[in-house]
């Protein structure tokens, strides 16, 4: 799918992922493939259910079984194939070559450990320094994520910070091994704007810095379009669609994100002006519809759409997406 | 509107959570006021205590010419059908263990307002309003999406036909693409029956859109009321600003070319606001007198009111 020779470092290639619950089989992701080049970033858009964050978990193997399990597909990682990787692998390449940030720093941020523990722990583990070294880098991580007075409250608890200075901190202990990928799951989702706002420039400042790749998944259309190179659109435990982001945004080429552009109320509207309306309801995943998984709330639908699911297609450069209707008669609203 | 801050066995106050500090404003018949800010700056504690939802509100609060504060409890009890309020959260709001048709149906009979086959029309009639089949009114609320409940909380809001409503954050807990049905919703509703909204959200393109005016919140005070085009188009508070300029527009070539500021730091705590100016720590432009004096609401012309040293 790369089309040119920068180094890709992430290839999903088919990633299944299935849970089995009380309503049955559900398809959390269902056939993805999508590609990550070394120090580029990419979103991967989508609503609740659409399979963004399980796909994520997915790469880490961080996946609970039961219920869930990766039923198929291949996540190659810098060469290898981690879905064949040990336990004891994966282990040196969470935190260290690919870092997570999640949406509630709360979940990921050891209570009783002090903040200096946390990250000093890491720095030791995975990078064996020893603790004279890895104090001070630690302090040295905090100040670059904006921490004020870092030295002393490295040694503060979690509890004792906001929430925004968690997620600095989260993003402080995910860069701590400066890892090829870090992938950062729905990052601003609980925070307000102006959080928001330092916390993904801070990601960006620190992409260029570093050079890591960087993959932001999120609902939040304005986000993508400020902070990521290209864009994956997911529905369903599928990708729909994937361009740069210019591309997606000037010629978005599936009904699905042509409805999602024009329903999301901008900054810059008419005030009143009408927003366009996605019809129906987000789809049930253990009771989909048969065909594309997208039809019963499309304009577009054609009787094909019902019973046979479309394949990803190329419609430009880098560009692809899966629909049978003709793209050239597809335009943003 | 203060909290107690309390500590030890005895409950001893110790500190008041500012959760608004001396805010006046109005909300013209028919419109809709947005009001914006970030966690903690008192928009939702307004919308309550406009609802006198909360004891120990000190202010007035005149609602269609009578002040809702001088109300003796029953007289208030009755000055309710004339306003109600939706809820953000579709999961919480509603009794898991009523019926869709008995929470919507609710208020009627609170308010001795229907009985019988009146009872059951006006019941099937808000299912209708709200674009949902009356069928379903014997459906629990953990068999509708978030969306449909959403519309059941704003059906039992309608039920007394209110003449304002207060929404709180009414679509920050939906999917994008229901947010917009939502949104349109509300403001055909809006049309059709007259109301008048106080709508409260943190997302400003939300806000935006569907508001007449808006009114900016920062640390339990207003910064900023105008117009929704002139306060996108001419913000003046430097909190607006850079608020403003926080929001990404997804449209990558407009987005491009906008001014970001960023602030510092994080919101300070309303128990302990800064002295004069709550906002004079983070602000680019502050000066002395910042740091002293709290500047006054004012309108610089327009209806456009700020709060700020710099604006004249």
């Amino acid at each position: 799918m790369a089309t040119t020779t920068d180094e890709v470092i992430l290839q999903v290639k088919e990633l299944k992922t299935y849970f089995y619950t009380q309503e049955g089989e559900v398809k959390a992701v269902d056939g993805l493939s999508y590609f990550v080049r070394r120090g580029e970033s990419v979103g991967l858009v989508g609503e609740s259910a659409c399979g963004k964050s399980v796909s994520a978990l997915s790469v880490l193997r961080l996946i609970p079984y039961p219920p869930g399990i990766i039923v198929g597909g291949e996540i190659m990682f810098q060469g290898r194939d981690l879905l064949k990787a040990s336990e004891e692998d994966m282990r040196h390449i969470r935190g260290n070559r690919i870092a997570m940030v999640f949406q509630e720093p709360t979940t990921s941020l050891n209570p009783v450990l002090t903040v200096k523990r946390q990250i000093s722990e890491s720095l030791e583990l995975h990078r064996g320094m020893d603790k004279d070294a890895s104090l001070q880098e630690t302090i040295r991580l905090l100040r670059l994520v904006g921490i004020p007075d870092a030295e002393r409250r490295a040694q503060d608890y979690p509890f004792q910070f906001s929430g925004g200075m968690q997620q600095r901190i989260m993003i402080a202990m995910a860069l701590s091994c400066d890892p090829a990928l870090l992938i950062a799951d729905e990052p601003t989702t609980s925070v307000d704007v102006t959080v928001q706002a330092q916390l993904l420039e801070i990601i960006a400042e620190l992409r260029e810095r570093l050079g890591t790749a960087v993959i932001i998944i999120t609902h939040n259309l304005g986000v993508v379009a400020r902070y990521v190179d290209r864009v994956n659109v997911m529905y369903a435990g599928k990708l729909v669609e994937t361009a740069p982001t210019d591309e997606l945004y000037s010629r978005p080429k599936h009904p699905y994100t042509i409805g999602l552009l024009a329903s999301v109320p901008r900054l810059d509207s008419e005030r009143k002006k009408s927003l366009r309306v996605i019809k129906g309801l987000p789809p049930n995943l253990s009771r989909l519809p048969g065909g594309c998984s997208f039809h019963p709330r499309c304009d577009y639908a054609m009787d094909r759409c019902r019973t046979e699911s479309p394949v990803l297609e190329e419609v430009g450069p880098e560009h692809l997406r899966a629909c049978f209707y003709d793209a050239a008669k597809l335009k943003k609203y | 509107m203060y909290f107690p801050v309390t500590a030890g066995i005895l409950q001893k106050k110790v500190a008041d959570v500012k959760a608004v500090d001396g805010i006046s404003f109005f909300i013209k018949k028919g419109e809709t006021l947005g009001l914006v800010g970030e966690s903690g700056c008192g928009k939702t504690t307004t919308g309550r205590c406009i609802l006198q939802l909360y004891e120990g509100m000190r202010g007035k609060i005149i609602f269609d010419g009578t002040d809702l504060t001088q109300l003796k409890r029953e007289q208030m009890r009755r000055m309710r059908r004339h306003m109600q309020l939706i809820f953000q959260d579709p999961f919480a709001s509603l009794d898991p263990r009523m019926t869709a048709g008995e929470i919507i149906g609710e208020p009627l009979k609170v308010h001795g307002l229907a009985k019988g086959r009146e009872y059951r029309d006006q019941v099937a009639e808000l299912f209708r309003m709200v674009e949902l089949e009356p069928f379903m009114a014997d459906r629990y609320p953990h068999e509708f999406s978030g969306g449909q409940r959403q519309r059941i909380g704003i059906a039992r809001a309608l039920a007394v036909r209110p003449s304002f409503i207060v929404c709180d954050e009414p679509v920050s807990a939906l999917d994008v693409s229901i947010q917009a049905q939502i949104i349109i919703l509300l403001e055909r509703l809006r049309e059709e029956l007259s109301l008048t909204y106080l709508f409260i959200a943190h997302d400003l393109s939300v806000v935006r859109n569907i508001s007449d005016r808006v009114a900016v919140m920062y640390l339990g005070r207003i910064v900023e009321i105008t117009d929704s085009d002139e306060l996108y188009a001419n913000p003046l508070h430097p909190y607006t600003v850079a608020l403003l300029s926080a929001v990404p527009i997804p449209d990558p070539s407009v987005d491009r070319t906008r001014e970001r500021i960023i602030l510092t730091g994080d919101v300070p705590s309303p128990i302990n606001p800064p002295r004069g100016c709550n906002f004079h720590p983070r602000c680019q432009q502050a000066i002395d007198i910042c740091k002293e004096e709290t500047p006054e609401l004012r309108n610089i012309g327009g209806e456009h009111w700020v709060a700020c040293h710099l604006v004249k």
